[in-house]
């Protein structure tokens, strides 16, 4: 796939430019506030993009106002009660209209597809008469989707601000099948459910994939060998190999930031403790020691320091430690037990299962422990994972029985909780970075 | 004892029968268990087989929540596993740990795979050579129990100990 990256994309310039004359390009005040007791999503008019196909205009809309509408933040209004149903993104719109219709901001698209899908996409302010932002991107012709993604990405990073999430992918298990005989494999997937391909054929289970910063490779838990082991998949070529000979079984694993690293956990006669790997090979690095279970790692984003869990002092809690292990510091003091400690993106959180009261949930605290919330309560519920902005959070939920899991997420600021449509049941969901 | 010893043999059979029938209760996939005593028929079995293993010694133990402490009746249990399988060298065993379903993934891995270790120590203190035995963590990945109560997930806290 050949594809104009972010980076390539082009700001517009406004033909006719002179239009704008008495307005500022800079001195926009249209903004999402996305924190705060009183908060309310932006609503905002998306009429059908431009295109000699029209259909193909409506299609492409129709996935910027779904990605919007399942941010949580904005409010996309119904495209039949707008005043003009069709964008046209090579004029300044006539911000009168858009007024009286009580429209503040306002996305005008066009798209058409050739040798290349080219779309172009303004997000207007209409009170300031002023543009938020333009832009237009080409991409290869068989990725309509992800150019509807880039655009929604380039809608929310100019008004909700920070980076979008939306051109992203989803990796996870899939399950099928009764429970006490669950065939679990490999699928990859958009984010918004879309795209759905399979990564193993279920001969053997497949547990807990997670990406590698670019996204080309994936580490995961391989049942393959008897005892799980972790391998490493390239998603490019299908080519797949063991990360390490270590112990009796390995597992757990999850890359360094700069993707060269994989730790993981290695158990032997009992124990489970930490390790790291490069992923070219090379002797393992124990991390921990001891004869508890030491697993769940995830590294800090500036790849200085591991957040794990240990049930070292009796029940499973929270611990933090350098990268070259040692010297662990227990994080959470919370009642029940900590699991799954997911560091964000940012730097800001770490997110975690947390089991009491014969519940799950999924929660948030600061990297020192402090400012503990819960997001989400259920049943069952575990494995959180970040959307690479910082700000979304997946992971499944089981309502027990012999039914199955299902991916949801929900907001740092716990609204917003949405299911993730998948064609069977789901689990250990892991989110892309922004694709390149 | 001499006497009694096979009443109580006969009456663990019938419990271990009981056990089986509240399992398929419970599941609503009885036939679909891949580990464990589900192919049952009656009777304890040929002296040295496998259905003497499962039906007259016992071919898993139970733990506590969150626990790979042996309990006394599991300790009963891989006694006479033990002595069973000294008697019958030919066999080898694969221990499988198992985790309810009351845990995150990949710790339940870890403690399936404790317990299975436990089992081993254990089985090897009393005399079975280690070189027979292999061992497998599940995790919580195979329960032989499907419901959401704390009878379930009891029977599927456990090792289980299979004879090849």
């Amino acid at each position: 796939m050949t594809l104009i990256t972010r980076r390539n994309a082009l700001k517009l310039g406004l033909a006719g430019g002179a239009l704008l004359a008495g307005t500022s390009l800079s001195l926009a005040q249209l903004r999402v506030v996305v924190e705060g007791a009183n908060f309310q999503p932006l609503p905002i008019a998306i009429p059908d993009f431009a295109s000699a196909d029209p259909a193909f205009g409506k299609e492409i809309a129709d996935i910027v106002r779904n990605n919007l509408r399942r941010s949580g933040l904005f409010l996309p209004l119904d495209p039949a009660s707008l005043p003009i149903q069709v964008g046209d993104v090579n004029n300044t719109p006539d911000f009168n209209i858009w007024r009286t219709a009580n429209v503040d901001a306002l996305v005008m698209g066009g798209v058409e597809r050739g040798g290349t899908i080219s779309s172009s996409v303004r997000v207007w302010d209409t009170q300031q008469a002023a543009q938020v932002v333009g832009k237009s991107y080409n991409t290869d012709p068989n990725s309509s989707r992800r150019v509807a993604h880039i655009i929604s990405d380039a809608i929310y990073e100019s008004l909700a601000g920070g980076t979008g999430y939306f051109d992203t992918r989803v990796i996870y298990t899939a399950e099928s099948g009764p429970k006490a005989n669950r065939v679990r494999r490999l699928a990859i997937m958009d984010q918004d459910g879309a795209n759905v391909q399979y990564l193993t054929d279920g001969t053997t289970m497949a547990l807990t994939p997670r990406f590698s910063p670019n996204g080309d490779m994936v580490v995961y838990m391989n049942f393959a060998e008897g005892n799980p082991q972790v391998y490493l998949l390239q998603l490019s070529t299908g080519r797949q190999q063991r990360l390490a000979n270590v112990g009796a079984m390995t597992f757990a694993p999850r890359f360094s930031p700069d993707g060269g690293t994989v730790v993981f956990s290695v158990e032997q006669g009992g124990a489970t403790n930490i390790y790291s790997v490069g992923t070219s090979g090379g002797t393992p690095s124990q991390l921990t020691s001891g004869a508890a279970i030491d697993t769940g790692p995830s590294f800090s984003p500036d790849g200085s320091r591991i957040v794990f869990e240990s049930d070292r002092g009796g029940s499973p809690q929270i611990y933090m430690m350098g990268s070259g292990g040692g010297n662990a510091q227990r994080i959470s003091f919370g009642q029940g037990s900590y699991s799954t400690p997911v560091w964000s993106p940012k730097g800001d959180l770490i997110a975690f299962t947390r089991q009491s009261g014969g519940q799950f949930n999924i929660g948030i605290m600061n990297p020192d422990g402090s400012g503990e919330r819960m997001l989400y309560s259920s049943f069952h519920a575990e494995g959180p994972t970040w959307a690479p902005n910082g700000r979304v959070i997946m992971f499944f939920q089981d309502p027990g029985g012999n039914d199955g899991p299902k991916l949801m997420s929900v907001d740092i600021w716990g609204r917003n909780l949405l299911t993730i449509p998948t064609e069977s049941y789901a689990s250990d969901p892991a989110w892309s970075g922004l694709r390149g | 004892m001499v006497i009694t010893a096979p009443f109580n043999t006969a009456l663990r059979a019938a419990a271990m029968l009981l056990f089986v029938v509240v399992i398929a209760a419970c599941s609503r996939t009885p036939n679909a268990m891949p580990t464990g005593v589900g192919n049952l028929g009656p009777g304890g079995g040929a002296p040295g087989s496998q259905q003497e293993f499962l039906v007259s010694v016992g071919d898993r133990v139970f733990f506590e929540t969150d626990s790979s402490s042996l309990t006394s009746e599991a300790m009963a249990t891989l006694d006479k596993q033990a002595a069973w399988l000294n008697q019958y060298q030919n066999y080898r065993i694969m221990v499988e740990g198992h985790a309810d379903e009351r845990g995150t993934r990949e710790y339940n891995i870890a403690l399936g795979a404790r317990r299975g270790s436990v089992v081993v120590n254990y089985l090897v203190s009393k005399g079975v050579n280690s070189q027979r035995i292999t061992t497998q963590s599940f995790g919580k990945e195979r329960p032989v129990a499907i419901c959401n109560d704390i009878s379930c997930w009891s029977q599927n806290r456990r090792a289980v100990t299979v004879v090849q």
